[in-house]
């Protein structure tokens, strides 16, 4: 794994004038304004491209407020005679622990918790140190936390389509029903707008701190 | 390593900068098999596999035929006492079809069957000129380019472990039956798989620019007439 971490000179497109299209690595002169071969837009890597990063992880932090508090999935059973439940996320974890499913449990509250919450500081925290700077390993450890947050970032989706599947199929008329809680909406917006989040970050700007050869701490 | 390639320092010709870092790199012609990794960082800059073109139109009309597959035959049933209960693919996305759910049908849809249709014939259309060795479709760096911004927008195999997961809570309780759709839905993850292990987007870019894409020599796209 560090046998990568070579202690040569590297030259950055940003250092020798020119700039890099992030979609593609094609290197054009700087102030152009478009990659030429995949038409991306080219931008610096500075940080005035967080603002996009802060506007799409505030506007998935509010709308993972309501994805918590507002029900998931509404059970309805024997046709409302035994009571029908709505369950928050939270909630069906207790439930899944009160029922006595511990596995279960742990993986939906790691899934549905642990993630989403881990997402948010792991986004808030790159953006607040990128530029800032750090040595060749802690720039490894963020470029590595960036590509888990932006792995991650669309499996967060599984628990909408639980959801989903859970209400179409759970269907047996007066037996019992499942039906699908506004928090369904809130959670996928919510992780829409963290993925959106996690790719307006540019990994670029882990690297901008560091010194290009390791003589040059002057 | 064989030869030294044209580049200049002055306009980014021949040049690459790693995505992820940015970090210059002198761009060579990787043979199929071997990788180029970045100095830096250590991402991934080529990866170039031989006949992948090829491979990939096969794959993604596969990948379509699988999803058709997949929309038009039952997904699961389930069973429990004389009560019964069967669901497509459209009747998952359509449970949200209440209220101020609505919006969701339509997201749920293109995320596991849109997308993928749409990223599978993007893909044909940048590949196809390419392995014939014509020059690219006019739109093809459009079209690769939305490829790669929609990938992550398309959760086929997402849906599948939700659909796993699903399962897991409610086995207990009803018998469920899998129909042929779920299984057209496994075997378009392996098929994605092998898609993935195939791409190499650089190899692409490469091949659709020396292919006679307009660039630097010909035409600057929004570039500034200085």
């Amino acid at each position: 794994m560090s046998e990568h971490s070579h202690g040569g000179p590297v030259l950055t497109a940003h250092r020798a004038g020119l700039m890099g299209c992030r979609r593609c690595g094609r290197v054009w002169p700087k102030g152009q304004r478009q990659c030429a071969r995949c038409g991306s837009r080219l931008v610096q890597p500075d940080r005035s491209g967080l603002q996009a990063v802060w506007a799409w992880w505030l506007a998935g932090l509010i709308a993972y407020i309501p994805a918590n508090l507002m029900p998931m999935m509404r059970t309805q059973a024997f046709g409302g005679l035994k009571g029908s439940s709505e369950s928050t996320i939270v909630g069906g974890v207790l439930e899944l622990i009160h029922y006595g499913s511990y596995d279960i449990a742990a993986v939906v509250f790691f899934a549905s918790v642990v993630v989403p919450v881990a997402k948010f500081i792991s986004i808030a925290w790159l953006a607040i140190v990128a530029g800032r700077p750090a040595t060749v390993e802690q720039a490894h450890t963020r470029l590595k936390i960036y590509e888990v947050v932006e792995f991650i970032g669309r499996w967060s989706m599984i628990d909408v389509f639980v959801v989903a599947i859970l209400s179409a199929l759970v269907q047996l008329g007066f037996v019992v029903s499942i039906h699908p809680g506004p928090a369904a909406a809130a959670f996928a917006i919510s992780v829409a707008f963290t993925m959106l989040s996690a790719q307006s970050f540019d990994p670029r700007l882990i690297w901008r701190g560091l010194p290009l050869r390791s003589r040059t701490e002057d | 390593m064989q030869h030294q390639p044209i580049h200049d320092i002055e306009t980014g010709k021949g040049l690459i900068a790693c995505p992820r870092c940015d970090a210059l790199h002198v761009e060579e012609d990787l043979k199929g098999g071997e990788t180029a990794s970045c100095v830096r960082c250590g991402s991934v800059l080529a990866k170039p596999r031989g006949g992948a073109f090829t491979q990939l139109i096969a794959l993604s009309f596969t990948s379509v035929v699988l999803l058709m597959g997949a929309v038009f035959f039952p997904f699961l049933e389930i069973s429990r006492l004389s009560f019964g209960n069967q669901t497509s693919l459209f009747g998952v996305a359509l449970a949200f079809a209440e209220g101020m759910l609505l919006p969701l049908v339509v997201a749920v849809l293109l995320v596991i069957v849109g997308l993928p249709v749409l990223r599978a014939f993007l893909l044909v259309y940048t590949l196809v000129p390419l392995v014939k060795g014509r020059p690219p479709h006019r739109h093809a760096p459009a079209a690769f380019r939305w490829y790669e911004i929609l990938g992550p927008w398309s959760m086929a195999e997402i849906f599948l472990i939700g659909t796993s997961v699903a399962l897991v809570k409610i086995v207990g309780m009803v018998t469920v039956h899998l129909g042929p759709a779920f299984w057209a839905f496994g075997a378009l993850i392996l098929v994605n798989l092998a898609s993935r292990s195939f791409m190499c987007h650089t190899t692409i870019w490469d091949a659709m620019e020396d292919a006679g894409l307009p660039t630097d020599t010909h035409r600057m796209i929004g570039a500034p007439e200085a």
